[in-house]
């Protein structure tokens, strides 16, 4: 009993110091203007690293989510007789719920995973015990520039996958089931508001972005430096980012609903 | 513990220095003297926490009890942007040579000067050359560190951690993985590095024949404790069955060959019962 009682408590202190460093390294992160501009060359290279190359898997996947919407939601509609309404439905769920949320989840497949490996490596190969060696602060060159690229990236990103969603709906709806082009935009014009539904989206998807960033770097560099352990600390990160994206966007969605 | 020589003008002096793993001590109340300007080899058994010492003199780790002083300063109680500024003055070759992989061996020369000088492009690419010509790399500039191979990596990180002309080397094991030809070069790159630039050296090693040809003065830890210490031929000729285990390599002796354990025959007639 006093052993099984020592045991919890051992891991709920492990818990809260883990929750601490993470909490320390976000502050560092954050609130470290200087560091963000001293490095300012190595985020921009990031970001072609981190945003530039996630491009392709979000315009694929953009373009067949939107083609997807378009044809469930035609034949649900037709039903109704209200297929017109397709633009409407299309836009209003890519950007209020599947833009936001379906782009973050591909992020952090594709880029918060390889983050956390890379600095997982780096930890491994001593490449950052070298350089603050050497006299270089590793968390202001090597993990605040992926950091702040992911940030930025991800929204920009997301504002392409919701653009390609959308010719995707228009592509099956419009051209292939036949709905006709000027009530599908019409439509979209007129039930889409843009900073109810694109920019408060938007919101949702940055705090994604700051969210699975911090927990890509904080594994990465808080991981155990062997193959095992970099392996462990990456798929962490892809579960861990995955749930607090989908949690997050149900805590953010009740708030703006709410009228916050 | 063993009895320390006063030495004169040490560069890194440990006093009483305590370190634990855990509940594991690594050192216990160790005392150690690095001679200001002479190539001084650590030696000890793999685990004997060898590297961690290093780590310890350049500030990374921070010691349970004891103080480690660098050229007088206690670099322990340094701010993070003091102890930054300070390692300008120290370098440590890693084992693993912890070359930044992203980036060619030209940059990965030029990283220490390009963080910690206002160098020209033009000045830096002097030294940088500087620097690859005396490890026989000038060749390799433009090879990423994938490229190259054992011997030519360590080169590349030695040319790298003496680009700024520190006045304290650390070496973490540096001849081994070697072929004979590379370890003859670093050898002797090593010797020449420390009488012209008037560095003082620390050799973490463990390799006997190389250290003979390289050591001013060995110290052998073991145990958490110096086991011994002396140039190397006291440590050659020494009475301390420890010290003479180790130093002819003996498979047993103070230091046992087994892993501690239960007694063998019991172990054998416990099988299967």
């Amino acid at each position: 009993m006093i052993d099984t009682l020592q045991k919890l408590g051992q891991s709920a202190i492990a818990s809260l110091i883990r929750i601490g460093r993470a909490g320390i390294m976000f502050f560092f992160l954050v609130f470290n203007p200087k560091n963000f501009v001293k490095n300012f060359r190595s985020t921009v290279n990031q970001l072609f690293y981190v945003g530039v190359l996630s491009l392709p898997i979000i315009v694929v996947s953009g373009l067949f989510i939107g083609m997807v919407i378009a044809l469930q939601g035609y034949y649900t509609l037709n039903d109704f007789g209200a297929s017109t309404a397709l633009g409407q439905l299309v836009a209003l769920s890519i950007l209020r719920e599947l833009g936001p949320v379906v782009a973050a989840l591909l992020f952090v497949g594709r880029a918060c995973s390889a983050i956390t490996a890379e600095i997982g490596l780096m930890k491994a190969t001593e490449q950052l015990s070298s350089m603050e060696m050497i006299g270089v602060d590793s968390l202001g060159y090597v993990i605040a520039p992926r950091f702040w690229a992911g940030v930025i990236s991800l929204p920009l990103l997301t504002v392409i996958f919701e653009a390609m969603a959308i010719w995707g709906g228009y592509l099956v709806g419009v051209k292939l089931l036949g709905v006709d082009g000027g009530t599908f935009w019409s439509n979209m014009q007129s039930g889409v508001h843009f900073y109810d539904d694109v920019i408060k989206g938007l919101y949702k998807n940055l705090a994604f972005g700051v969210v699975a960033m911090w927990i890509a770097v904080y594994q990465g560099n808080n991981c155990v430096p062997t193959a095992e352990g970099i392996g462990r600390a990456t798929t962490r990160t892809v579960v861990y980012a995955s749930v607090a994206i989908l949690g997050l966007d149900f805590i953010l969605t009740a708030m703006m609903m709410g009228g916050w | 513990m063993s009895e320390i020589k006063d030495v004169q003008g040490s560069y890194v002096k440990i006093r009483g220095l305590t370190f634990k793993r855990g509940r594991r001590a690594i050192f216990d109340n160790v005392d150690i003297d690095i001679p200001r300007g002479k190539i001084t080899v650590v030696m000890g058994p793999s685990g004997t926490g060898k590297t961690t010492m290093l780590r310890l003199i350049g500030g990374e780790l921070q010691p349970d009890g004891g103080i480690i002083t660098v050229d007088g300063q206690n670099l322990h109680k340094f701010s993070r942007k003091k102890l930054f500024l300070a390692r300008r003055e120290m370098s440590l070759m890693f084992q693993s040579n912890a070359l930044f992989t992203g980036i060619n061996v030209y940059e990965n020369v030029a990283f220490p000067l390009r963080v910690h000088t206002d160098f020209s492009e033009e000045m830096i690419r002097d030294v940088v050359l500087m620097n690859l010509e005396a490890v026989g790399l000038r060749g390799a500039r433009d090879l990423m560190p994938s490229e190259l191979s054992g011997g030519m990596a360590r080169r590349v990180a030695l040319a790298r951690a003496v680009v700024l002309d520190p006045k304290l080397m650390m070496y973490d094991e540096p001849f081994t993985g070697q072929d004979p030809i590379s370890q003859g070069i670093l050898m002797k790159l090593v010797r020449e590095l420390n009488t012209n630039l008037n560095m003082t050296s620390v050799i973490v090693s463990h390799d006997v024949s190389t250290v003979r040809e390289v050591a001013d003065y060995i110290y052998l830890l073991g145990d958490g404790k110096v086991l011994g210490h002396g140039t190397v031929d006291e440590m050659m000729s020494s009475d301390s069955p420890y010290v003479r285990q180790f130093m002819k390599g003996l498979p047993d002796g103070p230091v046992p060959f087994q892993y501690p354990t239960i007694d063998y025959s019991k172990d054998i007639l416990e099988v299967g019962l």
